[in-house]
């Protein structure tokens, strides 16, 4: 995220943590990452509404529907992550997720905390280093698609995770690069999660991290970006997709319950929309109970005991994985 | 040469010096951290930091003011969100003002790549058409001689110091880490100086599958500090503390609450002993 991207892309990894939390108090610390985010924390408030899910859960199962078994995929953390790891466990069971710490093939059964979650690389095909997942797999055209989050996007579908206002005195300092621009150049294709509002969807960017299809068709081929660049820009609102003439994002879909006006009034330019809007359909109650089983699955140990570390008791363990309880957590700073 | 194991204090001492280009490195898994702060309890300034993901080790030691510069590629507390001392440097320069020299996680790696290859630059594909290139003076292209294809190159990148944290050491200092090894073996060979703190000293490494191992001779010290890499993880000895990392956010978002939290944190901590 950070979106991985988040991890891979990075703000995403603002933004999409927020999206992955469902209360709404965890969504309120994470948000202050970027002041884009910042809306959406009111929207993560309606949770649930009338319809039986919330806006991000909708969102998610829409990114979780356009992955199809046994696409590689490469999954920053956050809302990319848990799409891909719905998806992984739903129709898409030989999907093949990448993270940028270098774990391919990670099979996870809960939720990863971070891209770095020592469960990625336990149940990973192979475990390569930080340099040889970028060089070998990502740059060399191996990755089908990637997932990308962002605190601002444009018509073009370019993303900033860098900065809001001036680079040099910022008025929101984002987590930065990350892997999203290579993420974006490089993978066959990109899914771009992000919620719609003024804040993240606008006319002009404050700095573009990465590249979707720059100022408009040719863009990508004249920077020699080997990827076909984004397909999909899935919202909280709807689903966009480029027109493959102008190269600039066309509403294609809104989810259920949702306005053309609320998607227009979400976007910081004179929206485009496509003259069949389709009406995306809801999450089916077995796609609802396996995302929700996926967030509540039980996560490793993290105790706040103070008794002292005992690494000799993990000594006989092979697997790297210390059952719970055995090894008492002592939080240092 | 071979690495002297000593005190976390010692080598610190030994090894780090004010003005110094400082990387410590760890991709989410074997952070640094004990050794990060040492070093702030020994108060170095004006430090380069070089880092993929500053994460808290390099939220604390810029809040502490032990650094006027940072490369890095990725700047946020993973999966919770912002780095609040980090970001309070940039927009406000408190403590003091921070210049920072960003690239992607791609770009960095590769610049350790050619320093551990004794290389003056790398080549990749990375940053077209991204408002980094004029940003980062340090991203440039070069045209492929053979193809006439144009690509981005980026200079080696060489500390002065590097500091890792590993799983193991035996007792002539050969170092061995596995599960996620991020960039630390580029990081090592890149460096002038090598620090690794270990979890435990054992009388022979036995290798792991997919395991790194760092010879004896491009290490300089080792120091033991069992859970050093706290509160992230190291694989086979304890979990990331994430109720931490999820505190850390409450914490460091206050100026004040911050440095009475460093204060009775860390340095008001006893430098970790070394037991070889």
């Amino acid at each position: 995220m950070t979106t991985h991207t988040d991890q891979a892309a990075a703000t995403a990894t603002a933004t999409a943590t927020a999206m992955d939390q469902g209360t709404v108090a965890r969504t309120d610390q994470a948000t202050a990452t970027a002041t884009a985010a910042a809306a959406a924390a009111a929207m993560d408030q309606t949770a649930l509404g009338g319809a039986g899910y919330t806006p991000d859960e909708m969102m998610t199962v829409a990114a979780a529907r356009a992955l199809r078994d046994g696409t590689v995929c490469f999954v920053g953390i956050g809302a990319p992550s848990v799409a891909a790891n719905l998806a992984r466990h739903s129709h898409a069971p030989t999907m093949v997720l990448v993270y940028e710490s270098g774990t391919i093939g990670a099979k996870p059964t809960a939720l990863p905390l971070s891209i770095g979650d020592g469960e990625l690389a336990d149940t990973a095909d192979s475990v390569v280093s930080v340099p040889e997942i970028f060089a070998y797999w990502l740059q060399a055209g191996r990755i089908d698609v990637g997932f990308l989050g962002a605190a601002q996007i444009d018509r073009h579908a370019n993303l900033n995770t860098t900065v809001i206002g001036d680079y040099d005195r910022p008025s929101t300092r984002l987590p930065g690069a990350g892997g999203a621009p290579e993420i974006a150049a490089s993978c066959r294709q990109v899914i771009i999660l992000v919620r719609q509002t003024p804040r993240t969807f606008v006319q002009q960017l404050a700095f573009r991290t990465s590249v979707g299809f720059g100022d408009g068709p040719g863009d990508r081929e004249r920077f020699g970006l080997r990827g076909r660049g984004p397909t999909l820009v899935i919202t909280d609102l709807g689903i966009l997709r480029p027109d493959p003439a102008t190269c600039e994002l066309v509403l294609t879909e809104l989810h259920p319950g949702v306005t053309l006006a609320a998607a227009r009034d979400a976007t910081g330019w004179e929206l485009q929309v496509a003259d069949q809007v389709t009406t995306t359909p809801a999450p089916t109650p077995d796609e609802l109970r396996t995302l929700r089983a996926l967030k509540a699955a039980p996560r490793r140990p993290s105790t706040t005991s103070t008794a002292p570390a005992a690494p000799r008791a993990a000594r006989h363990i092979t697997t790297g994985q210390v059952p719970r309880g055995t090894v008492p957590d002592r939080r240092r700073p | 040469m071979s690495a002297a194991i000593t005190s976390l204090q010692e080598a610190v001492a030994d090894l780090v010096s004010d003005g110094d280009c400082v990387a410590l490195e760890g991709f989410t898994h074997l952070i640094p951290m004990a050794a990060g702060h040492e070093i702030i309890r020994q108060q170095r300034r004006d430090l380069a930091l070089v880092r993929l993901t500053p994460d808290l080790v390099y939220d604390q030691m810029i809040g502490m003011g032990c650094a006027s510069r940072l490369v890095f590629s990725w700047g946020g507390n993973p999966g919770v969100g912002s780095l609040h001392r980090f970001r309070d440097a940039i927009e406000h320069g408190w403590p003091a003002p921070l210049a920072v020299e960003e690239h992607s996680h791609a770009g960095l790696a590769n610049r350790y790549v050619a320093g551990a290859s004794g290389l003056p630059f790398a080549v990749l594909r990375a940053y077209r058409g991204t408002d980094l290139v004029g940003r980062t003076a340090s991203i440039a292209t070069v045209t492929c001689p053979f193809t006439g294809e144009e690509l981005a190159a980026v200079p080696a990148i060489r500390p002065d110091v590097a500091v890792i944290h590993a799983q193991q050491a035996d007792r002539q200092g050969n170092v061995q880490m596995w599960g996620i090894t991020g960039v630390q073996k580029e990081a090592v060979l890149a460096a002038q100086r090598s620090l690794v703190t270990v979890e435990e000293v054992v009388d022979t490494l036995e290798l792991r599958p997919g395991g790194v191992v760092l010879p004896s001779w491009v290490v300089n010290r080792v120091a033991v500090v069992p859970g050093g890499a706290r509160p992230s993880y190291a694989s086979g000895y304890y979990h990331r503390d994430n109720d931490f990392y999820e505190t850390w956010d409450t914490i460091s978002r206050d100026r004040d609450r911050f440095t009475q939290w460093m204060a009775d944190h860390v340095l008001a901590a006893s430098p970790v002993a070394s037991t070889p």
